[in-house]
């Protein structure tokens, strides 16, 4: 018999695969995206399960909320209404099934003959305080030069943004 | 079926990384590809977490690397949607064959 947990888990593993999986072989690009939108949920479950609350919050607050959002925008702007996509040649399909398929199961064999030993620290939970002390920490376990670097890097990825909306404006002066 | 754990997890990111290379290499909308990159850096996220949990509890380096990815993600997928919109402005497509002259 198992239990609840366990089913949940077979749960949001089949809604994660098979939304991936239907995202990138349907041939309505808006219902790719609402796909991945699933995905990305199944995504955040399994984070809930692991008892990564706060990532799964950043998850479905970023991901769900944010790029899926700009995602169905940019479709909104670049695509005609029930225009279907094109179907890839088949032989495109076929060698790229091949490669996927032949990836995966190197992947499998190598981690299921992997023997991982567990650290014997003891557990740190993954708490919004534990991570915060961490994340701002100027110590050897900090993470304080990073979160500076990664808010630099969202600052010039906003610069750039701009740069490029505007780049045909004085043109049309 | 046994109790879940960290190979469960590692097979379904092996197996979520892999269908966003399927996507990557049989998508030729731009769009569609950028979603592709998405369940790609989705199943590294879930990587990172698992073992974060299973085999390193004492720590949160993975934690960490999947903010910080997160955070990498956003910047792209902005990045990313910004040129898209900007070369539909200029060719009226986002097939990728039509990306050929960004460089120019």
């Amino acid at each position: 018999m198992m239990s609840g947990s366990t089913i949940l888990f077979y749960l949001l593993a089949a809604l994660t695969l098979a939304c991936g999986l239907l995202s990138v072989t349907t041939r309505h690009i808006f219902r790719a995206a609402i796909y991945v939108l699933f995905a990305l949920i199944g995504i955040a479950g399994l984070y809930f399960w692991m008892e990564y609350e706060f990532i799964a919050a950043v998850q479905i607050v970023v991901y769900v909320g944010g790029i899926i959002v700009l995602i169905i925008f940019s479709i909104f702007l670049t695509q005609q209404a029930g225009e279907k996509l094109a179907k890839p040649a088949l032989n495109r399909q076929l060698f790229s099934a091949l490669a996927v398929f032949c990836g995966f199961a190197l992947t499998l064999l190598q981690v299921f003959q992997h023997e991982f030993k567990a650290g014997a620290e003891p557990a740190l939970a993954p708490t919004v305080a534990n991570i915060g002390n961490s994340m701002l920490n100027i110590s050897e376990s900090g993470y304080a030069l990073p979160f500076e670097v990664i808010s630099l890097l969202l600052l010039a990825a906003l610069v750039g943004c701009i740069v490029i909306a505007l780049r045909s404006k004085p043109e049309t002066k | 079926m046994m109790e879940p754990g960290l190979y469960h997890i590692l097979f379904i990111s092996a197996a979520l990384f892999f269908i966003g290379i399927y996507g990557f290499f049989t998508r030729r909308n731009l769009i569609t590809m950028l979603m592709s990159t998405e369940l790609i850096l989705n199943s590294v996220n879930l990587n990172f977490i698992a073992f974060n949990k299973y085999l390193w509890p004492g720590k949160m380096d993975g934690l960490f690397f999947t903010v910080f990815v997160i955070a990498i993600a956003a910047a792209e997928a902005a990045v990313g949607i910004a040129i898209i919109i900007n070369l539909y402005r200029s060719h009226q497509s986002i097939d990728v064959a039509s990306a050929e002259d960004l460089k120019y």
